[in-house]
């Protein structure tokens, strides 16, 4: 049943957007400690933009113009002897070559670029959340480590990579995890990009059915909300249980609050 | 924006259906997916109804090989325009302002009016109270014209809901939606109120640019006319209803 | 027609004010901007009355689920569980759900001097019902952050108040609330914002628009819809959010200073 895969969905969403949302907050952060004035700016504005527009908003926006940015740059890479201009009125026009994925892929290749469009709408958005922890937890490292480091001749590569960014994680994970919770409860959002998710098919299987359906019934909305709202209270108490383990583990001996309670 | 939806099993065997006949062209049919008896998710959760079987039959006689998406109909015409489908085929009726921005076929489904419904044992003055509409239909303009207070909602469950549990006094959609919902109601909703003209017939949404497409549909659409199978088409999910090409 | 006369018209036409219908063709720039604006009075009204409300009864919340107490501390643990565990879109959904299957009657409440009948069915209206549900999300997430600062008050303070003699209200007040503020401030603008970000969610989803007098992005929405063009409408409520975001954080920046000014500056 379409229902029961769609649960499947949210997961893959999940598996897919983290590996990515870790990647942009660590190019944000990164950006942010730069030495570099523009890399500076262009994290901080990153993550203040992020922060300040709904996240709703950006995922009516986003995916659409990447789609057509993708679109608009394989199409100059593709056809440059295309002479008709690719807005024509309302229209996007490309030729068929730079047409993300190609028009006569199969269905499951369009979903596929649909679904990771979406998945990287979230990733943008929740990368600049990432952003700001992971700033937070690399300026909270205590200086004092960092300049041992340095008095035992490390080089600044040797001391990040060796000591700033495995103490980091201890300062990171109560934000991160904090992070991951506001992640699942974002997922049904992915409904409003198109994706046939939990949401869609608890709308489009409880809405009611005439006698043209195999099994006519009436509006069944709420029950298969109430499942959905089991779900995802299901879910963050199983990761609530995972991070606290985890943070008991990751603060072995730390000299924090959390290792040594 | 919404963009392609992910169809689930549908689309595998759809996909295989593609690769057999590989000469014809690909075209990508949008629709909503949520308007029986027009186009509807059954419940092996394909696209089924009244232009399922229209639009299938069109690619044929146009030697298109056609795939179907759904998409929420309050962002089909800018899905369709950015290029993440081909053609809209969803109960659309062909109005001044939506031509403005996309292209339409010839009708393939006469105007149909569209008519007031409300829970039975309700004046006439309900048609002047709260009416509910489809957000971003024409039957929101018309009702926000009318004077009456609109409520939109973003589906149209929403709206047969809103009538049902007595949120609004009236709500206005197509007739041929009307029909079925009446009719499994079990006298719970009646029509009331003369049936209104607004709107023109139903037609396919096709981009403006793309006007080998249209030219190739216009001529199926002739041809399922001319033959009496798109009558046959008509009578079988409109209970009856006689349509003369 | 000239930019003056269209905020004239529609500078107030989410709360039904001015011009009756919407623009349908030939929309300009100005009427956008004007309209995307009016609707951000219903987010503002949502976030302050939400936060407003929700920021008293998440600090009785947080102080109930600090308690010993397993009658007071559970209940207040459940709401926070629940409330935090679920997505806002599913408690909007729900809660319609249920206030629509309330019965819709007319209570007569005398206030001495004026009589006001409160319905039932106002609850299925935004302005009721969707208050109500962000003002309990926003409750539940302020409560536990309020409990985790709460936590972390330095017994070395508390004991300072007995030593001079505090009742232990007094202590609750004078120490241990001003303390627990400071300490959770900063979590708490983050709230705020997401909160103010959360009113989005409004009409989009769940709760219909009357009259087409519908929140910001109900009218970013709409022209999106009428001009096909996305790319117009969504980049002008995106900067309105900022500007609201901004000034959120100086509100609460404001506070902050308040909140900390006993402390030393090289702290």
């Amino acid at each position: 049943m379409n229902f029961y895969t769609s649960f499947l969905v949210v997961f893959a969403l999940l598996a897919v957007c983290v590996p990515f949302i870790l990647l942009f907050g660590f190019t944000g952060a990164l950006a942010r400690r730069s030495r570099v004035a523009p890399f500076r700016w262009f994290g901080l504005a990153y993550t203040s933009m992020v922060r300040g527009i709904p996240d709703i908003i950006f995922f009516l926006f986003v995916p659409i113009a990447l789609d057509q940015g993708i679109e608009y740059l394989r199409h100059h890479a593709k056809c440059p002897e295309w002479t008709e201009p690719i807005r024509q009125g309302n229209d996007f026009v490309v030729c068929a070559a730079a047409k993300m994925p190609l028009g006569p892929s199969p269905q499951w290749v369009h979903e596929t670029y649909g679904f990771f469009l979406a998945a990287l709408a979230f990733a943008i958005v929740f990368g600049a959340f990432a952003a700001n922890t992971l700033h937070g937890a690399l300026a909270a490292v205590p200086k004092s480590q960092l300049e041992t480091a340095s008095a035992f001749g490390m080089s600044r590569k040797q001391i990040f990579w060796r000591i700033h960014l495995p103490q980091m994680w201890v300062y990171a994970l109560p934000g991160l995890s904090n992070l991951w919770m506001i992640l699942i409860k974002a997922t049904p959002l992915l409904f409003f990009l198109g994706v046939e998710d939990i949401v869609y098919w608890a709308r489009e299987l409880g809405g009611s059915k005439t006698e043209r359906f195999a099994y006519p019934h009436g509006d069944w909305r709420l029950g298969y909300f109430l499942v959905l709202l089991v779900f995802y209270l299901l879910l963050s108490w199983a990761s609530e249980h995972v991070f606290s383990r985890l943070n008991l583990k990751i603060s072995k001996g730390q000299a924090t609050i959390g290792g040594q309670a | 924006m919404k963009l392609i939806k992910l169809l689930g099993g549908v689309a595998l065997a759809a996909a295989f259906t593609t690769s057999a006949m590989a000469d014809g062209h690909a075209v990508r049919l949008g629709t909503e997916g949520a308007y029986a008896p027009y186009n509807f998710i059954n419940d092996a959760g394909e696209v089924d109804g009244f232009e399922r079987e229209v639009g299938d039959e069109l690619c044929k006689r146009a030697e298109l090989d056609c795939t179907w998406v759904t998409n929420e109909w309050d962002s089909i015409i800018p899905n369709l325009v950015s290029g993440n489908y081909d053609a809209i085929i969803a109960g659309m009726s062909i109005t001044a302002e939506r031509d403005e921005v996309i292209d339409f076929t010839q009708e393939y489904f006469p105007p149909d009016p569209s008519t007031y419904v409300a829970a039975a044992g309700a004046s006439m003055d309900a048609i002047k109270g709260n009416v509910a509409a489809q957000t971003a239909t024409i039957q929101a303009s018309y009702v926000s014209d009318s004077g009456a207070t609109l409520v939109e909602f973003s589906t149209p469950d929403e709206v047969v809901a809103a009538v049902k549990n007595g949120e609004v006094d009236a709500a206005l959609a197509d007739d041929a939606f009307w029909q079925d919902i009446v009719k499994a109601s079990n006298g719970e909703l009646v029509f009331i109120g003369e049936p209104i003209a607004i709107g023109g017939g139903i037609g396919m949404g096709i981009r403006e640019s793309d006007t080998e497409l249209k030219d190739k549909l216009n001529a199926a659409i002739d041809s399922i006319k001319a033959d009496g199978t798109l009558s046959t088409m008509i009578a079988k999910w409109f209970d009856g209803r006689m349509v003369k090409y | 027609m000239s930019c003056m006369q269209t905020i004239t018209d529609y500078g107030l036409r989410a709360l039904g004010l001015g011009e009756r219908a919407l623009p349908r063709a030939d929309i300009t720039l100005c009427e956008q901007v004007v309209l995307i604006g009016s609707g951000l009075i219903w987010n503002i009204y949502f976030a302050v009355i939400a936060l407003g409300l929700g920021f008293f009864v998440a600090s009785f919340i947080a102080f109930a689920r600090n308690s010993s107490n397993p009658f007071v501390w559970r209940p207040a643990a459940f709401f926070i569980f629940v409330i935090r565990g679920s997505p806002l879109f599913i408690q909007f959904f729900l809660l319609y759900e249920a206030f629509v299957l309330l019965p819709k009657i007319g209570f007569d409440i005398n206030l001495g001097f004026i009589e006001i009948t409160i319905e039932t069915r106002w609850l299925t209206r935004a302005w009721l019902g969707a208050t109500i549900v962000l003002f309990l999300n926003t409750t539940a997430y302020s409560a536990q952050i309020f409990y985790g600062a709460l936590r972390s008050v330095p017994k070395g303070e508390i004991e300072a108040g007995k030593a001079i003699g505090m009742t232990n209200k007094q202590i609750n007040k004078r120490i241990i609330w001003p303390t627990m503020l400071r300490l959770s401030w900063a979590s708490y603008t983050n709230e705020a914002i997401f909160l103010l970000h959360a009113t989005a969610l409004v009409f989009f989803s769940s709760f219909p628009a009357w009259r087409q007098q519908g929140d910001a992005l109900y009218f970013a929405s709409y022209f999106a819809d009428k001009t096909f063009n996305p790319f117009v409408p969504y980049p002008i409520i995106a900067g309105y959010f900022i500007a609201l975001t901004l000034i959120v954080i100086i509100i609460f920046g404001w506070f902050n200073r308040r909140l900390n000014r006993h402390i030393s500056k090289n702290h």
